[in-house]
C-alpha cells in the first residue's frame, strides 16, 4: 500500500513536472535570446485557458478547432508582446525592461478580468480516455496523456533547436546577437520566432493544467508561471536542458513536500530552494557561470 | 549626516502648515474619519514610496519585495502591543521594534544579495517576501491565514504625519550625506565607483537597511491602523504597488514620488467606479513610463 501511494505520487510529480517543464521552457528560452525575465510568460498559460474554454465552451467550436484557435491566440499575443512592449525597450537598463515585463503581466491579468470577470469559470473536461491500469494502480488518461504529449514537444523541440535552420539561428543570437547579425541573421524576426515558440508552450501547458485543475481565472497563470520560473532558474535559466531538468526536479520536490512533509509548507520549501540555489550557484544546475563584463 | 536646516527649512515650514490645516479642519469636522483614514493610509503609502526609493532609485537595483518586510513591520509590532498591555509607550516601542526587525531582515537579504542584480535580485527579493508570507500564513501565534485580530487601533493622522515627516527628512539627508553620495555612485556605475574607493558593499546594505526599517516603520503603522493583519495583504501586488508608485514619480525623485503616491491613494477613492480598472491602470502606467522615458534617452542620445 505504502508502495503504490508512492508511486501514484510519483506519478503525479512527473506530471505536474512536465507541465512546468513546458512553461520553463519559454522563460529560459526567452532569456537567452532577449537576456528578459518574460514576467507575462506565466498569464499566456490562462489566455491559452480561455481561449479554448471560449471557442469550446461558449462559441461550441470543434474540440481540435478550439485547440488550434488558443494555441494560435497565444503565439500572436506572445509576438505582439514582444513587438510593442519589448522590441523598443532591447538597450534599456534591465530595470525598466523588469517592470514593463511587470506591467504586460498586469496588463493580461486586468484585461481577461474586465472580458470574463473576475468569477472563475469550469474548464470543459473533453478527455474520455481509458484509465491505464499497471496492477493495483489506476493512472488517470490525463496524467499519462500530459506527460506523453509534453515529453513529445520536449524532443520536438530539441530537433528544432538542434538540426534546423531557425534553430541554430536561435543559438546565434543568444551567444551573441550583434555577431550573429554580421553573419547574416535576422536577429529582430528570430527573437519574434522565439517568442511565438514559447507562447504557443505556454498555451499547450496551460490547456493541460486545465485538464488537471478544470478551473479558468485571470489570475491561474500566476502560481504555475513563478514555479515554472523557479524551475528556469534551477536548472540554469537560458539552458533548454536544464530547464526541464529543474522543472521534473521542482515537480517532484512539490508533490513529495505536500504529500509526506506539509501541504501549507510546500512553496515556503519551493521558494526556499530557489533563494538557496541563488545564494550558492546563481547559474543554476546546468547553467553556465556568466562572467562578469567590465 | 548633519540634518541641512537652512535648505529644508522651508519645507519644514510648508510640512507643518499642512498639518496645522488639516488638523484644523478635522477638528472643524470638515474632514470626517473616512477622510482622516485616506490620509493616513496616504502617509503610509507615502513612507513605502520613499523607503522602496531608497533601493530602487537612488540604489538603481530593482527589488520585488517591499510588501515582505512590511509585513516583518507590521506583524512584530502588532506582537509587541499586544504583548505589552501598557497603552501609553506600548505603541512607539512596538513601531521602533518592529522595524527594527524589518532592518534585520534588511541587513540579511541585502547580505545574501550582494553579489547579485538584476534579474536574479528581483526574484530573490520576491522569493524572500513570497517565503516571509507562506510563514505568516502558517504562524498560529499571528493569526495564521484566519488573520491576525484584536490589534488595537492605534495609528491616527497626527501620528501617521509626523512619522512620515520623520522619515522624509531623514532620507534627504542621507542621500545628502557622504553615504548618499556613494549610493549613488554605485547606481551610476558599480565598479566605477568601486574602484574610486567606495565599498560598494557596505554601502548596499546600508540602503537595504534603511530602507527595510522604513518599511517596517510604514508595516508597524498600517498594521495599527487596520486593527487586523492578513497574510494576503502582502502579496507581489503590494509590492508591485508600491513600484508603481515609485515609476510614476520618477525613480530617484522624492517629491515626485510623494506626489504620485498621493494620487494614486486618492484616484482609487474619488473615483469610485474605477476600481475594477485599478490594476489595469498600474499596468498602462508602468509600460507606457519605461517606453516613454527610455524613448526621451534615446532622443537625448542622439546629440
Amino acid at each position: 500500500m505504502e508502495l503504490s501511494q508512492f508511486i501514484m505520487q510519483f506519478v503525479n510529480g512527473l506530471n505536474v513536472g512536465s507541465i512546468y517543464a513546458l512553461i520553463a521552457l519559454g522563460y529560459t528560452m526567452v532569456y537567452g535570446i532577449a537576456k528578459l525575465i518574460n514576467f507575462a510568460h506565466g498569464d499566456l498559460i490562462m489566455v491559452g485557458s480561455y481561449g479554448v474554454f471560449y471557442f469550446y465552451t461558449v462559441l461550441k467550436l470543434p474540440l481540435w478547432i478550439a485547440i488550434v484557435l488558443a494555441i494560435l491566440l497565444c503565439v500572436i499575443l506572445g509576438a505582439l508582446i514582444e513587438k510593442i512592449a519589448y522590441k523598443p525597450l532591447r538597450k534599456a537598463s534591465k530595470i525598466s525592461l523588469l517592470i514593463t515585463a511587470i506591467g504586460m503581466s498586469y496588463l493580461l491579468q486586468s484585461t481577461f478580468q474586465l472580458i470574463f470577470t473576475a468569477n472563475p469559470k469550469v474548464f470543459p473536461n473533453f478527455i474520455n480516455l481509458p484509465a491505464l491500469k499497471l496492477g493495483d494502480i489506476l493512472i488517470g488518461a490525463n496524467y499519462y496523456l500530459t506527460f506523453l504529449i509534453s515529453i513529445f514537444l520536449l524532443i520536438a523541440l530539441n530537433i528544432l533547436v538542434k538540426h534546423t535552420k531557425v534553430g541554430r539561428a536561435m543559438r546565434a543570437v543568444s551567444q551573441d546577437a550583434g555577431a550573429a547579425q554580421l553573419m547574416g541573421i535576422d536577429v529582430d524576426k528570430t527573437i519574434s520566432i522565439t517568442f511565438m515558440i514559447g507562447s504557443g508552450l505556454a498555451a499547450i501547458a496551460g490547456i493541460l493544467y486545465c485538464c488537471l485543475y478544470p478551473v479558468v481565472s485571470p489570475y491561474l497563470g500566476a502560481v504555475p508561471g513563478i514555479k515554472a520560473f523557479i524551475a528556469a532558474v534551477l536548472g540554469g535559466i537560458g539552458s533548454i536542458p536544464g530547464a526541464v531538468l529543474g522543472a521534473f526536479i521542482l515537480g517532484m520536490v512539490e508533490v513529495m513536500s505536500k504529500a509526506y512533509l506539509s501541504s501549507a509548507l510546500s512553496d515556503t520549501i519551493v521558494f526556499s530552494i530557489l533563494i538557496i540555489m541563488l545564494i550558492f550557484k546563481p547559474s543554476g544546475i546546468l547553467g553556465k557561470n556568466l562572467k562578469e563584463k567590465v | 549626516m548633519k540634518l541641512r536646516f537652512n535648505n529644508n527649512f522651508k519645507y519644514i515650514i510648508f510640512t507643518t502648515l499642512i498639518f496645522l490645516f488639516i488638523q484644523l479642519l478635522s477638528s472643524f469636522n470638515f474632514l470626517n474619519r473616512y477622510y482622516q483614514g485616506i490620509l493616513t493610509i496616504m502617509c503610509i503609502n507615502i513612507i513605502l514610496v520613499v523607503s522602496l526609493n531608497i533601493i530602487a532609485g537612488f540604489l538603481g537595483q530593482l527589488t520585488l519585495g517591499h510588501a515582505g518586510f512590511m509585513a516583518i513591520g507590521a506583524y512584530f509590532s502588532a506582537y509587541i502591543t499586544k504583548l505589552l498591555s501598557n497603552t501609553y509607550f506600548s505603541f512607539p516601542i512596538a513601531l521602533f521594534l518592529g522595524s527594527l526587525m524589518a532592518g534585520i531582515f534588511g541587513i540579511a537579504v541585502a547580505l545574501i544579495t550582494l553579489r547579485l542584480k538584476g534579474d536574479y535580485l528581483a526574484i530573490i527579493t520576491l522569493a524572500f517576501a513570497e517565503v516571509v508570507r507562506n510563514i505568516l500564513l502558517n504562524l498560529d501565534v499571528v493569526g495564521g491565514a484566519s488573520g491576525y485580530v484584536g490589534i488595537v487601533k492605534h495609528t491616527n493622522f497626527a501620528y501617521a504625519y509626523l512619522i512620515m515627516f520623520v522619515v522624509i527628512i531623514l532620507t534627504i539627508s542621507v542621500i545628502k550625506s557622504k553615504s548618499g553620495r556613494a549610493i549613488l555612485a554605485i547606481k551610476e556605475d558599480e565598479i566605477a565607483a568601486s574602484a574610486s574607493g567606495v565599498d560598494v558593499g557596505n554601502y548596499k546594505i546600508l540602503a537595504f537597511v534603511f530602507s527595510a526599517f522604513f518599511a517596517g516603520l510604514a508595516g508597524g503603522l498600517y498594521a495599527h491602523y487596520m486593527g487586523i493583519l492578513e497574510p494576503k495583504a502582502f502579496r507581489l501586488d503590494k509590492s508591485v504597488e508600491i513600484l508603481v508608485m515609485c515609476v510614476l514619480g520618477g525613480m530617484g525623485n522624492l517629491k515626485g514620488s510623494i506626489i504620485a503616491a498621493i494620487i494614486l491613494t486618492l484616484l482609487p477613492e474619488l473615483l469610485q467606479g474605477i476600481s475594477s480598472y485599478r490594476t489595469l491602470l498600474y499596468a498602462v502606467v508602468l509600460i507606457v513610463m519605461m517606453l516613454a522615458k527610455n524613448h526621451l534617452t534615446l532622443k537625448g542620445g542622439v546629440k
